[in-house]
């Protein structure tokens, strides 16, 4: 493990020293699609602070897990909190209360294409506020501008403001995205394989500006990833789904890339 | 030189399939039932070669009449053509606004209620099945006669082309940006403007644009239920034998027609 990796650990070390808030703690959860068991009682705790890898194979169903816990797929059994809700039991306002609190940075970036930069990343302030002023940037308040451009900012990318994103790379791209993220000032933020669609430099840079984002505001991470690297240098913990159920679960220090081979045999 | 040997021809160890299937018996009585129909309907409207090479002599002597072209009433038949234009854009105009809404309702990932789609898509069948021309002698009883019957002929009219057209193009939007605006808590609202309608934008302007053309077209016909423009000018003329000045018109409206296309494939081109 490399120095660097180390030191990024320090922070959450630190917080997982005081008495241990939950903010994820999925029970039992279960999902069939197309007459198949995705997950198949899926039990999974992640703490206030913590950045959690979910690893394995194609098909593991990690992707639905991460849906499930926003119910953009509805789990059939088992129990959900997140950020002290009970997911299961919200209903539709609730739930979008929830939502916003939460951020999603998913593969494929999903900008809205032939809008600039800026409106993306004003729509990340949709539940805080509803209706046209969060639609578009020309329409925004002048704070909600602000905060949009202070996002840009910390993700690099105050010079495409006004650019639109189909004419952005797909690590600008990536990175809007984010920002979209960080405009929900969220407590909790899912990534589904955020860099997998950067190339080796560009995913590199991606995770590491992710990462920090996420540590410096001691955000809650959960994120999947295919590259092993980016599981144990980034995570607290490593969580491994096969077949719909968790094959490891286990401190990233105390695990090596070999150890790790196993789960996708 | 390459050094590299061309592949040799291997034979596939599995033939390809047969070109063609045979028909089975159902395909095969289906293609006999749509020749017996087809049939009937050329019995049906009275085709007759003899007929139409009887007729070419008169067609001669009209087209013959038409010329020297009597320009006489030129200014008046500008006047009329703009009319038949403002009435074909100001329908247009107001049709797009209309379907807009009625189009979101007519979808069914962003219909608010089972009920309300069902209500807009059969609203909008409603406005496109029945003709335009229907459409305009309801309007001439119900406002009178006059520009502003056609061009609420020819709202109706583009509410049920673009309604449609619009619906379709929300459907087909990508849903990785929708899904992106639901996990961060958009409303069904936030989700409609902010990524599915931007997203069929070129969708809807080249629909717009279609719809004009077609608007400039039909409102010259709708002149002839007295529903305004130059369609009643034109009518008069032939009912009065005064071909040459039918032929005005009728060159007239031949320039409106490829002006408006020609000035709505700039636009596209522009926005595309
Ligand atoms: N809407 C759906 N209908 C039917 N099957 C689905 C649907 N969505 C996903 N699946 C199936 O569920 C299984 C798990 O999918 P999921 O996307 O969660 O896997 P994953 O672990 O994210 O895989 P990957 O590493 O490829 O992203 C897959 O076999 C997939 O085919
Ligand atoms: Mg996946």
């Amino acid at each position: 493990m490399s120095a660097a990796a180390a030191e990024r650990r320090d922070i959450p070390v630190a917080v997982a020293c005081e008495p241990a808030t939950v903010d994820l703690a999925a029970k039992g959860l279960a999902k069939s699609l197309g007459g198949r068991r995705i997950l198949d009682g899926v039990d999974l705790h992640v703490r206030r602070g913590q950045a959690v890898a979910l690893i394995g194979p194609n098909g593991a169903g990690k992707s639905t897990l991460l849906r499930c816990c926003l119910r953009l797929v509805e789990p059939e059994a088992g129990s959900l909190s997140l950020l002290d809700q009970d997911v299961m039991a919200l209903r539709a306002a609730g739930l979008r209360r929830l939502r916003a609190r939460v951020g999603f940075v998913f593969q494929r970036h999903n900008l809205v294409p032939r809008l600039s930069a800026l409106t993306n990343v004003i729509h990340g302030a949709q539940a805080r506020r509803a209706g046209p002023r969060v639609w578009l940037q020309g329409l925004a308040h002048a704070s909600v501008r602000e905060e949009a451009m202070h996002c840009l900012e910390r993700v690099g990318l105050c010079h495409v403001a006004r650019q639109r994103v189909d004419s952005l790379s797909g690590g600008q791209s990536q990175r809007v995205a984010i920002a979209r993220a960080l405009m929900q000032r969220p407590d909790f933020v899912i990534a589904d394989e955020p860099v997998a669609s950067l190339d080796p430099a560009a995913g590199e840079e991606v995770m590491e500006l992710f990462v920090d984002l996420m540590r410096r505001q001691r955000t809650t991470l959960l994120y999947t990833s295919h590259n092993l690297h980016h599981a144990l240098a980034y995570a607290d913990r490593l969580v491994a789904l096969r077949a719909g159920k968790i094959a490891l679960d286990a401190p990233a220090n105390a695990i090596d890339a070999a150890d790790l081979r196993g789960f996708y045999a | 030189m390459s050094t590299v040997a061309p592949a040799a021809p291997t034979v596939p160890r599995h033939p390809a399939p047969p070109r063609f299937e045979r028909p089975g018996p159902g395909a095969f009585a289906a293609a006999v039932a749509a020749l017996a129909v087809l049939a009937a309907a050329i019995d049906g409207v009275g085709l007759s070669l003899t007929h139409l090479v009887e007729g070419i002599p008169s067609i001669g002597r009209i087209l013959e009449r038409m010329w020297p072209l009597d320009l006489s009433r030129l200014p008046f038949i500008g006047q009329a053509l703009l009319e038949t234009f403002q009435m074909a854009l100001v329908g247009t105009v107001l049709g797009v606004a209309l379907s807009v809404p009625l189009a979101i309702a007519a979808t069914r990932s962003h219909s608010p209620h089972p009920l309300v789609y069902l209500a807009a898509r059969g609203l909008i069948s409603v406005f496109r099945t029945v003709p335009d021309l229907v459409w305009a002698l309801l309007f001439v009883v119900a406002v009178g006669l006059g520009p502003f019957a056609g061009t609420l002929a020819i709202m109706v009219d583009a509410v049920g082309f673009c309604g449609r057209f619009f619906a379709e193009a929300m459907e087909e939007a990508d849903k990785g940006p929708q899904e992106a605006l639901r996990a961060l808590g958009a409303g069904r609202l936030g989700i409609v403007f902010c990524a599915v309608v931007p997203a069929s934008l070129p969708s809807f302007v080249n629909t717009a644009l279609f719809n004009l053309e077609k608007a400039t077209r039909s409102s010259v016909v709708l002149g002839l239920v007295g529903a305004g423009g130059i369609g009643i000018e034109l009518k008069v003329a032939m009912d009065l034998f005064s071909y040459d000045l039918a032929a005005t018109i009728i060159l007239a409206v031949f320039l409106l027609v490829v002006l408006v296309e020609q000035g709505s494939a700039l636009i596209r081109r522009r926005l595309m």
